[in-house]
């Protein structure tokens, strides 16, 4: 258990499962790990970022007891912070697009957030403006996970010392591209201690289907994340997260959710390219969360266009 | 070497309103000046003043960001799928 691990409501955050998936290798000698994630508090990764910017901003004296928090999220992040607003009695609002699963959207209204939804066709980048409108016109506190160093620095001290605790031999670490937090801490950990892994992100096809825009320059890069701390960046079609999906659940027996799919689909395909080693990925959500999309029914082009244009990372 | 060039909807405008169109060339950047002769005004909204990939914009060949590849250098085979696609978060 790691030392985040102990919390003053019992419940841990951390110390997730690293699990092997002995049906995606290409050969024996090329290893495929994959850390269960939604065994987290409230089912994501997200629980050991909210976790370590809640404790960052008390111990600057930033949040405090009446703190108003507003958070720009996809979901994972704005459960996560919910959970942890009930318990300090601290009031929640969350900019999240409209396109985002139901079960995300219930289970931020289940933990008590003020739930205030944007255009889905401005994807995440729309959430983004208009929470940092709210909180520039004050009375609020953004904790913004994608801008805040406690988000990587989770990462740092917990996400990837666990896997340096589980594993001998890390030859590359692959992850779902979102805030970046993941990618830029887990890759520093493991890179201090394997100088030569690969950092590999996985990138959803989502900015293909952002009508938002008005231009390329309204685009945006999470101030956390730093392109030149990844080796590679491999596009992931949804049909393929989809497929791996399911996969997941019939060949390796686990409910993951299209994000993990896809982390597991690019996690495969870089696993390809090795003649041995050891490939380490991370499992943001479980299935829990797209149930009303049914992608486990039906045919895989049905599931596929259930899930429709759902933001799914 | 021909190719089909998956186009974001914020720059579908440019090709007609089509998600898919053609292009071709031996590497990215004879790709994109192709591609910027057959849908006039792409091409300058893809890369920026300096002749670069512009920031907020990730194009991949195959699956793999060209900025990991060769840059616009990166050769283009036959039959690739070349993505432009803008920068989003998620999280």
């Amino acid at each position: 258990m790691s030392a985040s691990a102990a919390r003053d409501d019992g419940r841990p955050v951390g110390g997730t499962p690293l699990v092997r998936l002995k049906h995606l290798s290409p050969s024996p000698a090329v290893e495929i790990w994959a850390k269960l994630e939604w065994l987290n508090p409230t089912g994501s990764v997200k629980d050991r970022v909210a976790e370590a910017m809640v404790e960052e901003a008390r111990s600057t004296g930033l949040l405090g007891p009446g703190t108003r928090l507003v958070e720009p999220s996809s979901g994972n992040t704005g459960i996560a912070l919910a959970r942890i607003a009930r318990r300090e009695g601290l009031d929640l609002t969350v900019l999240v697009p409209d396109n985002v699963s139901n079960e995300r959207l219930d289970l931020l209204r289940a933990w008590g957030a003020n739930v205030v939804l944007t255009p889905g066709e401005e994807g995440t980048n729309g959430s983004i403006s208009r929470a940092t409108d709210l909180a520039a016109e004050g009375g609020h506190l953004m904790l913004f996970q994608y801008g805040n160093p406690a988000n990587p620095w989770a990462h740092e001290t917990g996400t990837g010392p666990e896997i340096l605790g589980s594993l001998d031999r890390v030859d590359a670490f692959v992850a779902g591209l979102g805030s970046g937090g993941t990618l830029m801490g887990v890759g520093k950990a493991l890179r201090q201690v394997h100088p030569s892994a690969q950092i590999v992100a996985a990138e959803p096809p989502v900015g293909e289907t952002v009508a938002g825009l008005r231009s390329l320059d309204d685009g945006y890069i999470p101030p956390v994340f730093n392109p030149t701390a990844i080796d590679a960046r491999i596009l992931v079609r949804t049909e393929d997260a989809v497929a791996m999906t399911r996969r997941l659940l019939s060949e390796e027996g686990l409910f993951a959710g299209v994000s993990s799919g896809a982390a597991a689909h690019a996690a495969a395909r870089w696993a390809q390219r090795l003649d041995e080693g050891v490939v380490v990925t991370v499992f943001p959500d479980s299935g829990a969360k797209y149930l009303s999309s049914r992608l486990w029914s039906g045919t895989l082009d049905e599931a596929v266009r259930r899930l429709g244009t759902q933001l799914y990372f | 070497m021909k190719a089909t060039v998956r186009v974001p909807t914020v720059l579908r405008p440019h090709t007609g309103g089509a998600a898919v169109v053609e292009a071709e060339g031996v590497t990215l950047g004879a790709l994109l000046t192709d591609l910027g002769e057959r849908h006039p005004g792409i091409t300058e909204r893809i890369l920026d003043p300096g002749g670069g990939l512009h920031r907020f914009v990730n194009v991949f060949v195959g699956d793999e960001d060209v900025r990991y590849l060769e840059g616009l250098d990166t050769p283009i085979s036959e039959g690739t799928e070349v993505s432009i696609l803008p920068a989003v978060a998620g999280g």
